[in-house]
């Protein structure tokens, strides 16, 4: 681990062309933590839509890519956590059979962080407590979960924002996004993003917060539009508008 | 049968809509997660045993030839008879012509998913051999012509009303669904009788144990007991990965079995079977035949999917996916559902004809994470997938579209103009930074999809207009 404080942002596909603003609050919130953010213009998307779908080929490529781009910083970190996990861990898969680029991708794993792990365990930052802050519920996704073993983090967040913590049935049950499959299997995919928005809305918290844009998308697409004054958010613009 | 994607979405689409199926699964497979957690939790040596039973397994695998040919000889030796059979059909046709040699019509039968595998009530029937399921959720189903909706609990899509109409059809009699015991009263009078009278009886198992020859059978009813012990000809239908070379071994399956299926330190039975009954012994079969099943396990020895062998059958992985949790059992269209369903089915029925099952995943990881054997099921749903598109499986309109869409994303000139175009075409659709579009042209249904931001990261980004405190 290096004590640069450099930090390289993938702010991955989904938030680049669907929720920018994600990438803004990251951003912010890393320079609030002492870090300066360099941002690689040349990336576009770690390739997680393509291997699991079975393009193998496409998704070694785009694996290849961000390996190259990533190569000169001592810190990646994304506002994602599938994202994190298909660097951290999927690569090294991915690349078993080829000896140097595997050895890169191992550089890559050993440096790639989730946002609100990135900001616990290496920047040691926390937000400034809030007396007023919302109630949340937290939906630890897939991902974050079982590839990165990473769910403390973010109610670490959570709690010194100020926040109470109301935990939902089953927090880690997923929300039925799962990738290509919320459109190869609409119809599935949606019953389960009910049952899941059913847990989440029984807890009576004011938010959702997540740190998967995927599954935030999912979910705020069949929360009932004006029927709720639930949200559901990232966690950067979470802590943003608390800590403001 | 086969799970297309227009077939499996369509039989989705029926169960999803149906909000009794619903409550059934989500209900029943709660309570079984509920049980298995607590069962584990009661017992330490659960979480060691699950990596020791992996290693046992997958090292049972390398040798599984050595060890098929000791069972073999001591099988012989404890009296029963061994068949290999190499396929389905040749399951049947054994199991068919024992039956013809002692012109019995009249077969009882204990639960086995290898029976469901090759379908072999179906050829029984074409015989004129009318087999009769004997554990109860395999007879309401039979009864009702469904097939197994879960691999422990085959009647887990039905409702105790339901059950209590199949009853009425069957005894002509007016039935309580609030009485269960009476109904399971009732199936056991009628089951009695076919008991009793029955020619042969033929089962599955849940181990061989090579050292000794035997077959062990995890039964939660008596009628596994009662099928091995009543009629005078008894067959067992075992998978060949099935066998461990000692007691050791079996003791550490059944010790992870029934906690991780039923939440059970120990199923109500437990039967071993070492051939027929003694000479002065006076209960018991005649004749013990063991049908060895392969029907396509042995080619996936020292493959990438190998590991799928180490399966125990324990249905874990259906209870806790979420994706079974919603479509219980019969949308896969094959007898073994779930996780496990959607890897062994295509691998040994064809992945051609069950194309859809590799993609009923969202990769969320529950399965792996809970198997007592930690199978790497979202490893091998991404294999199959990736076999799908190199073999051309996969329907050609997604792998045009897919292949297009990876070079899109990964040629940056190209993933900032069509971003950008559809930015400026999404404006009509647009109502709070969601897509409103009519459900028949919305490939996410009735589930709205983001608008394009109004810029792109990269573009706020280059305008430098995120501010910086520290500069």
């Amino acid at each position: 681990m290096s004590d640069s404080n450099k930090v390289a942002l993938s702010v991955t596909c989904i938030v680049d062309q669907l929720f920018p603003e994600i990438g803004v609050a990251t951003v912010e919130l890393l320079r609030m933590a002492g870090y300066s953010v360099e941002f690689p213009e040349k990336q576009t998307c770690c390739g997680q839509p393509f291997s699991n779908s079975g393009f193998m080929p496409e998704a070694v490529k785009m694996a290849k890519q961000n390996i190259e781009l990533f190569e000169p910083y001592d810190y990646v970190v994304l506002p994602n956590g599938s994202c994190t996990a298909m660097m951290r861990v999927e690569y090294l898969h991915y690349l078993e059979k080829e000896p140097q680029w595997h050895t890169r991708a191992e550089a890559l794993s050993k440096k790639t962080y989730e946002l609100s792990e990135f900001l616990v365990r290496v920047a040691d930052w926390k937000p400034a407590a809030s007396a007023n802050a919302p109630s949340v519920t937290f939906h630890a996704s897939c991902h974050t979960k079982r590839l990165l073993g990473m769910h403390e983090t973010p109610r670490a967040l959570l709690a010194a924002a100020g926040c109470k913590i109301i935990e939902m049935e089953d927090p880690d049950r997923c929300c039925g996004f799962g990738g290509v499959f919320c459109v190869r299997m609409a119809d599935i995919s949606n019953a389960m993003t009910r049952t899941k928005l059913d847990l989440a809305l029984k807890t009576g918290a004011d938010r959702m917060v997540t740190v998967d844009p995927g599954c935030m998308m999912q979910m705020q697409g069949l929360l009932k539009e004006k029927s709720t004054t639930f949200r559901i958010q990232h966690l950067a613009n979470f802590l943003l508008e608390v800590s403001k | 049968m086969t799970a297309t994607f227009e077939k499996f979405h369509a039989d989705a689409r029926k169960v999803i809509a149906d909000p009794r199926y619903q409550f059934a699964i989500e209900d029943a497979t709660h309570t079984k997660n509920v049980k298995r957690t607590a069962a584990a939790a009661a017992y330490p040596p659960y979480e060691p045993l699950r990596d020791h039973l992996k290693a046992v397994r997958s090292s049972i695998l390398s040798q599984l030839g050595v060890h098929l040919e000791t069972f073999e000889k001591n099988a012989q030796n404890a009296g029963a008879t061994v068949h290999w059979a190499e396929n389905g059909e040749a399951a049947c046709q054994i199991i068919a012509d024992i039956c013809e040699r002692h012109g019995a019509t009249r077969v009882v039968k204990g639960k086995s998913m290898a029976s469901e595998e090759v379908h072999l009530n179906h050829y029984l029937e074409k015989e004129g051999i009318s087999p009769v399921e004997t554990d109860l959720g395999e007879w309401i189903i039979q009864q009702a012509g469904d097939p197994p909706a879960h691999i422990i609990a085959p009647a887990i899509h039905l409702t105790r009303y339901e059950i209590a109409k199949i009853f009425e059809r069957v005894t002509g009699e007016d039935v309580d669904p609030e009485n269960v015991e009476g109904m399971t009263a009732m199936a056991r009078g009628i089951l009695r009788d076919k008991f009793l009278s029955a020619e042969v009886g033929i089962t599955g198992g849940n181990v061989a144990i090579a050292e000794s020859g035997s077959i062990v059978l995890v039964m939660n009813e008596g009628n596994g007991r009662m099928t091995t012990s009543l009629p005078p000809v008894l067959i067992m239908l075992i998978g060949i990965e099935k066998v461990v070379p000692n007691w050791n071994d079996a003791s550490a399956v059944l010790s992870l079995l029934a906690r991780a299926a039923t939440g059970q330190a120990l199923s109500q039975y437990t039967t071993i079977v070492t051939g027929p009954a003694r000479e002065d012994e006076s209960e018991g079969p005649k004749e013990v035949h063991y049908v060895l099943l392969d029907n396509g396990r042995s080619k996936l020895i020292g493959t990438k999917y190998e590991e799928i062998l180490r399966c125990i059958r324990c249905g874990t992985c259906l209870n806790v996916c979420p994706v079974y949790r919603k479509i219980g059992g019969s949308v896969y269209n094959t007898p073994v559902s779930g996780p496990i369903g959607s890897v062994f089915t295509p691998l040994i029925a064809g992945l051609n004809e069950y194309v859809a099952l590799p993609h009923a995943s969202t990769l969320c990881g529950e399965c792996l994470k809970y198997c007592p054997v930690r199978i790497d099921f979202p490893r091998m749903f991404l294999d199959l997938r990736s076999d799908e598109v190199e073999q051309k499986v996969l329907p050609w309109r997604d792998r045009v579209i897919e292949r297009f869409a990876a070079r899109v994303m990964s040629t940056g000139w190209l993933y900032h103009l069509l971003f950008g175009i559809g930015r400026i075409f999404q404006v009509p659709f647009i109502k709070d930074r969601q897509f409103h579009l009519p459900k028949w042209i919305n490939p996410a249904k009735e589930r709205r999809l983001p608008a394009f931001g109004k810029r792109s990261f990269h573009q706020v980004w280059a305008k430098g207009e995120i501010k910086d405190d520290r500069s």
